[in-house]
């Protein structure tokens, strides 16, 4: 009678057209061009040439091992942080928010609704040399008088663990929120103390939402470097500032290319290591 | 024995009672310095958009104004990263809520093959760095001499990063969505565009919209991949990028927090219709 109905195997993919289209074209040709580029040599003022040019790899790997470290480690810590500061309160809105739920969910992703850049910003204010922070931990003596938060690994892994804790938060509380409450009831009556059902019962009944959380936060983290520029000092420079400023500002497109690559290369490997630690059933039962 | 055992026992889950009370308590108390520390970052942008800055730095507290409300673009150059936030965000919105849309319905309704890896697809985009996003569309761009990085690469970036985020979220709700309500249709003589257009359209439209508002708000707040591909136009975060690097002027406190009002308005005024809905219902 029409197009459709002659054709009906035809529909899903006209429905999946356009869009895989725009992705092949804008994400997936994007990555080719990457790698592309990444094995170029030369300089922007007498042109690249694509030279399988694996050197910059190396050279990359030898020159900013620093930073690449540097990235890793403080997403690791981040997302570490999150997960602890933010798991019991997952568990509070999950088991005791009662109706109030979906009004404290609104309080945890409140900070997206702030500009990424004007959050950060205000923790350049909470963090300053003359801020409320600094002059208690100075009183408290925690904090030499001369001592200062700007400018310090401290400040940047800080501001990373706020930026993308609602990552953290969120996956947690859905894992919490779609557990049986009759099976830690069940645990407690066959006599298992309440510590005892959390750590048998409830926490493995969470890990896909540990695993969902871990993943969301410290991807986008360990590329992160707005952090690193706003809190940070030049020896807090995580791979993300290196990538910025070869791209944009020395105009060093395959060492930057190449730098990229490894960046996600790194957090495929740590993903991985990852998935393995805690059983790769736990990352695909969340992936799919 | 018994009358023994039994004051042992109470007495035990009275201990155990104030336990309990003690350890219910603790976590409410943790949560609530949880959502204090949360929310001190945004309580600190709404103050400081009333502060009165002697010098460049808006760091400290001088005394209250209105004039940065009053003057909100009273900072060169901000009126127009915002408009150009807001074109942007617009059309992003809509073009990648649409392809978003279409994909979810194939995926959720269609068996055929090749689904696996578009699934793959729509899910990498999304657990790729942004600054591995912006870097590569960056050096598609630079061979693509014809196309110069402006509105249209930035644009072009916006509806990338959107859709895998669109498609999640109206595949969501699709999945539980009763097809007999289709068939019927169909049974009753309606055509598939028919059919679309009366049954299926009106029941994932709030799907939709909240896609559409996702994607808003993601495009709107983006830095890292505009950064990457904006040439010389300026949206607001690159705006505030800009002006971070020479002290920050309050006016963009003030549009921080008018997005954060204007956001939060909406979450909540979805949240009642939800609400308000979910009573009707039962």
């Amino acid at each position: 009678m029409n197009f459709f109905h002659r054709h009906r195997g035809l529909t899903p993919y006209l429905l999946l057209a356009p869009g895989i289209a725009w992705l092949a074209v804008f994400f997936v040709v994007p990555l080719g061009y990457l790698a592309y580029q990444s094995l170029q040599s030369g300089n922007i003022d007498f042109g690249y040439a694509f030279t399988w040019s694996w050197g910059n790899y190396w050279h990359a790997i030898r020159d900013y091992r620093a930073q690449f470290v540097r990235s890793l480690e403080y997403a690791g810590i981040a997302t570490a942080l999150a997960l602890v500061i933010s798991y019991p309160v997952a568990y509070w809105i999950a088991f005791r928010g009662g109706r109030w739920k979906n009004l404290l969910l609104l309080f945890i992703v409140a900070p997206f609704f702030v500009t990424y850049l004007i959050r950060t910003l205000a923790w350049e204010t909470i963090l300053s040399d003359n801020g409320f922070v600094v002059n208690t931990l100075q009183s408290l003596h925690l904090l030499g008088s001369d001592g200062r938060l700007l400018a310090t690994s401290t400040a940047v892994v800080t501001g990373i663990t706020y930026n993308f804790l609602p990552f953290m938060a969120l996956p947690l509380y859905v894992s919490l929120e779609q557990i049986d409450h009759s099976l830690i009831e069940a645990a407690e009556d066959l006599y298992a103390s309440k510590v005892h059902a959390f750590l048998r019962v409830t926490l493995p009944l969470s890990l896909p939402g540990v695993v969902a959380g871990t993943l969301l936060t410290f991807i986008p983290a360990a590329g992160d470097f707005i952090n690193a520029q706003l809190l940070g000092s030049p020896e807090n420079h995580m791979i993300g500032n290196v990538i910025q400023s070869k791209f944009l500002e020395l105009t060093d497109y395959p060492a930057a290319a190449s730098m990229s690559f490894i960046l996600m290369a790194a957090i495929l490997v740590a993903v991985f290591a990852y998935a393995r630690a805690i059983g790769t059933e736990q990352l695909t039962g969340t992936a799919v | 024995m018994s009358s023994i055992a039994v004051p042992v026992r109470r007495q035990r889950s009275a201990l155990a009672k104030t336990l309990a009370f003690v350890r219910y308590h603790v976590l409410t108390v943790y949560s609530l310095l949880f959502f204090a520390y949360l929310l001190l970052p945004i309580a600190i942008v709404v103050v400081f958009s009333f502060n009165h800055p002697t010098g460049k730095f808006n760091y400290i507290w001088q005394g209250f104004t209105w004039n940065n409300w009053l003057n909100w673009d009273g900072v060169p150059g901000i009126r127009s990263a915002i408009i150009l936030s807001l074109e942007i965000a617009l059309i992003a919105s809509l073009v990648a809520t649409a392809l978003g849309t279409l994909i979810a319905l194939a995926l959720v309704r269609y068996g055929f093959r090749g689904r696996a890896t578009t699934n793959m697809l729509i899910f990498l985009p999304l657990s790729t760095p942004e600054i591995v996003l912006g870097a590569s569309l960056l050096t598609l761009f630079l061979n693509v001499t014809w196309l110069p990085f402006g509105f249209w690469t930035i644009l072009i970036a916006h509806i990338m990063f959107c859709i895998s985020f669109a498609v999640v979220t109206v595949k969501a709700r699709l999945v539980g969505f009763d097809r007999h309500l289709e068939e019927a249709a169909m049974d009753l003589g309606a055509n598939e565009w028919v059919t679309f257009r009366k049954v299926t359209m009106p029941l994932i439209a709030p799907a939709i919209l909240a896609a559409l508002l996702l994607c808003f708000a993601i495009s709107i707040d983006d830095f890292v991949v505009t950064y990457f591909n904006s040439g010389s136009r300026v949206t607001f975060p690159l705006f505030v990028w800009g002006a971070a690097r020479i002290g920050a002027p309050p006016q963009v406190n003030v549009i921080g927090t008018a997005i954060f009002v204007i956001a939060v308005a909406g979450m909540l005024g979805s949240m009642l219709l939800q609400m308000r809905r979910g009573k009707g219902a039962t």
